[in-house]
């Protein structure tokens, strides 16, 4: 049997083309290189989310009792504010425009993105509004208290009257991810419409590029509501407009609205991509196609759509009106059908697989299942009794850190692993890998899990010191934390060590079928030598037919 | 085997020259319709406001007049049809036809900015008068903002136009430039509808 499908693409071209810089320089240049931005963003992302990550154990070792001992109240205030912004903006989004950056370019076919330099101007923002956020930590008065969602009247406040203050710092910071997200969504989805190869249909597409492709038009049309009640409240605190001022007669819910309706869909903007990693992993690892490809990718879109009318179910609570609040139940309710059409077939795809559980593959199961774990949390929150019962306490918090932690921090690691040997041309260490995927695991459940207990006991959220009726789940919930933290250690090793002297990879080593797995490991400059043509659909394991036309230079 | 790079690197050249400029446009049509969004949500956040509000106008503040605001809104809202008989210029390859009727344009527009100062200057309210002082100035400031990037970006592109046989076979800035302005065009008519006219 030949395994047509495992061709690669020239191997008279594994090298990297001559005068392309080799060294590890580059990553700090102004590179156009997508796969450059891409690492770069990666990387970058990862140093935000060991600081994000520093604070979160701060204030678990805040809460390991009940009274507040560790840290001033006001500074406990700040760090679950940065905590949450940096996790947002500058840990989830540019990991996962990263990943994008990388693979989409080689996923269909392209030299580099649609704009090259558009795209190094939009990383480079990242680091920017990254300094101005922790510069708040260095202001009087301190970062921001508000919390990641900033709302006034709270967020109006200016104790220390000077008009750089820890909020507004929040806001330009804020604004400045904006404008780099936009960037990316308008490169990302020029590039996916416009520069996908010959016969790579949309219906040729790995479901990777659906995914980015969704969550990034979700970007498009959500950010900018974000944006405009942003720049209404920079006004309101430095100028002293009253758009959100209740003291002058402005409309603070209001602010809700704006800052929900992109917030919202923003949790799909980072869930969606990773749906598209465990719609890339499970296939290879299982050695089945993908089950219900179409309506995998199509159901992304149709998330989408969703996404952009459930916000006021953030908002139950917020003197939102009876007929208000039972509409948005509804499609909060009907977002989870295309979201379990995935789950399904996920489950199909590796059911009765030839299974290779591989560090990618553990932490891909790993995130479904704790995916799934949110997504009933999530069903039960949609009910708006149940939500008004358990608002702004703990359960949310559990909830939402099954999805963020368990599954898109989860999915960021599988997606790493998967494509490091692409990335760096060298082989990962499987024991540390699996070492880290069992510290995630056990310290993600430790963690997350004792704060839906606590939630529905009724301890709230943000509250730096307790009632010691809560004191047990909060220990556990602590000792999670600092196994996460942990966790991180075989993880960074791991990925240092095997670039710099780990096990030289091929260009294929996973016998994983897509236009990545064709070209040398890293890929050279401009990625393909001829521009391939596809010929058939992707996840096309077990079928033994190529996928793409023969090389016309290879006969 | 040298020629086969040779030609492949050639290809690679090509492939990227022709690339940029093609998908620049698709990629500013994307970002227009987001942009449009902010314009969006500024305008639903005016119409809450003017509809809910207990204290919508400020004391003393009667209403806008609208006779000098309809003069500019006619001559931004014509101004659109000239730059398109500018672009069509461009099409027959006079360039200076395209010229004049590029800086015909460029003055409209620049009219447009001096008859809202004026009217910025003469009015009795400010920014912080207030949530209509506040949507007033709000809106028309982020709208005028927009028309000053326009009369910008029609003014390099009229000096690009000197570089000679830079726009022998159309330019992108142009239609790009071109659509912007009848978004910032459409814009203000859906912006002086709300403010002047529904009072």
């Amino acid at each position: 049997m030949t395994n047509t499908y495992l061709q690669t693409l020239a191997p008279n071209w594994i090298e990297p083309q001559p005068g392309e810089p080799e060294s590890w320089r580059r990553f700090f240049s102004f590179s156009t290189d997508h796969k450059v931005i891409g690492i770069q963003y990666i990387v970058t992302a990862f140093i935000f989310f060991l600081i994000g990550g520093f604070l979160a154990m701060v204030m678990r070792g805040e809460l390991i009792t009940p009274e507040a001992d560790l840290v001033d109240r006001t500074v406990y205030n700040a760090m679950f504010t940065m905590h949450g912004t940096v996790m947002l903006f500058l840990w989830t989004f540019p990991v996962l425009n990263g990943l994008a950056n990388y693979l989409v370019p080689l996923m269909i076919g392209a030299r580099d993105m649609a704009f090259p330099r558009l795209n190094a101007v939009a990383f480079w923002l990242v680091p920017v509004f990254g300094v101005i956020l922790m510069v708040s930590f260095w202001v009087p008065g301190g970062p921001s208290q508000s919390g990641w969602w900033a709302y006034p009247p709270v967020s109006l406040q200016n104790p220390t009257g000077n008009l750089i203050n820890g909020q507004s710092l929040w806001l330009v910071a804020v604004a400045l991810s904006g404008v780099s997200s936009i960037m990316g969504a308008v490169n990302i989805v020029t590039t996916i419409v416009r520069l996908r190869a010959p016969g790579m249909t949309f219906f040729r597409m790995p479901v990777f590029c659906w995914t980015v492709m969704a969550a990034q038009i979700i970007q498009l049309f959500g950010l900018p509501a974000l944006t405009a009640g942003a720049v209404m409240l920079l006004f309101d605190l430095t100028v002293g407009t009253s758009f959100f001022n209740p003291a002058k007669g402005g409309d603070p819910v209001l602010y809700q609205h704006f800052f929900w309706f992109y917030s919202h869909p923003a949790v799909y903007v980072i869930i969606l991509p990773i749906f598209g990693v465990f719609s890339e992993v499970f296939p290879v690892y299982a050695r089945k196609p993908l089950f219900g490809y179409k309506v995998v990718a199509i159901s992304s879109f149709i998330i989408t759509g969703l996404s952009g009318i459930v916000w006021v179910h953030h908002m139950f609570a917020s003197g939102t009106p009876g007929w208000m609040r039972m509409i948005f139940m509804a499609t909060t309710m009907l977002i989870s059908v295309p979201t379990g059409i995935k789950i399904f077939a996920w489950v199909a795809t590796v059911w009765g697989g030839k299974i290779r559980l591989t560090t990618p593959m553990l932490f891909a199961l790993g995130g479904l299942v704790m995916f799934l774990f949110a997504g009933i949390t999530g069903i039960m929150l949609a009910a708006v009794p149940f939500d008004i019962h358990v608002n702004n306490t703990y359960f949310v918090v559990g909830h939402f850190h099954y999805v963020i932690y368990g599954a898109v921090v989860m999915g960021v690691y599988a997606a790493i692993y998967h494509w490091f040997p692409k990335m760096t041309g060298r082989m990962y260490y499987e024991g540390l890998g699996k070492l880290h995927f069992i510290l995630t695991l056990i310290g993600a459940n430790l963690n997350f899990f004792p704060m839906h207990p606590a939630g529905l006991m009724g301890m709230p959220r943000r509250v730096a010191s307790y009632d010691p009726e809560f004191a047990f789940w909060n220990v556990l919930a602590s000792l999670g934390a600092f196994l996460l933290g942990v966790s991180t250690l075989p993880f960074l090793l791991n990925m240092i060590s095997a670039w710099i002297q780990g096990e030289k990879a091929p260009a294929n080593p996973w016998r994983a079928i897509g236009l990545e797995w064709l070209v040398a490991s890293p890929p050279a400059h401009e990625n393909f030598e001829v521009i391939p043509t596809v010929v058939a659909e992707p996840y096309g394991y077990g079928k033994n037919e190529p996928l793409i036309a023969p090389y016309p230079l290879n006969p | 085997m040298s020629s086969v790079n040779f030609d492949s690197q050639a290809d690679i050249a090509t492939h990227h020259d022709h690339g940029e400029a093609d998908h620049s446009l698709f990629g500013f049509i994307v970002f227009l319709l987001s942009e449009s969004v902010i314009f969006l949500s500024f305008f639903v956040g005016y119409i809450v406001y003017k509809t809910t509000a207990l204290d919508w106008l400020p004391p003393g503040v009667e209403g806008l007049e609208v006779r000098e605001p309809l003069i500019n809104t006619i001559v931004l809202v014509s101004s659109s049809f000239v730059i398109y008989l500018a672009e069509r210029f461009l099409q027959a390859k006079n360039l200076w036809g395209f010229r004049t009727f590029w800086l015909i344009t460029m003055a409209m527009g620049s009219f447009f900015i001096y008859g809202q100062a004026v009217e910025w200057r003469g009015l009795t309210f400010g920014f912080t008068d207030g949530l209509f002082g506040g949507t007033f100035y709000l809106l028309t400031g982020f709208h005028g903002l927009h028309v000053i990037t326009g009369v910008l970006l029609q003014g390099i592109m009229l000096v690009k136009s000197f570089i000679p046989g830079n726009y022998d076979n159309g330019e992108v800035g142009v239609v790009a430039t071109s659509l912007f302005w009848h978004f910032v065009d459409v814009i203000w008519i859906i912006l002086f509808a709300l403010i002047y006219l529904w009072q």
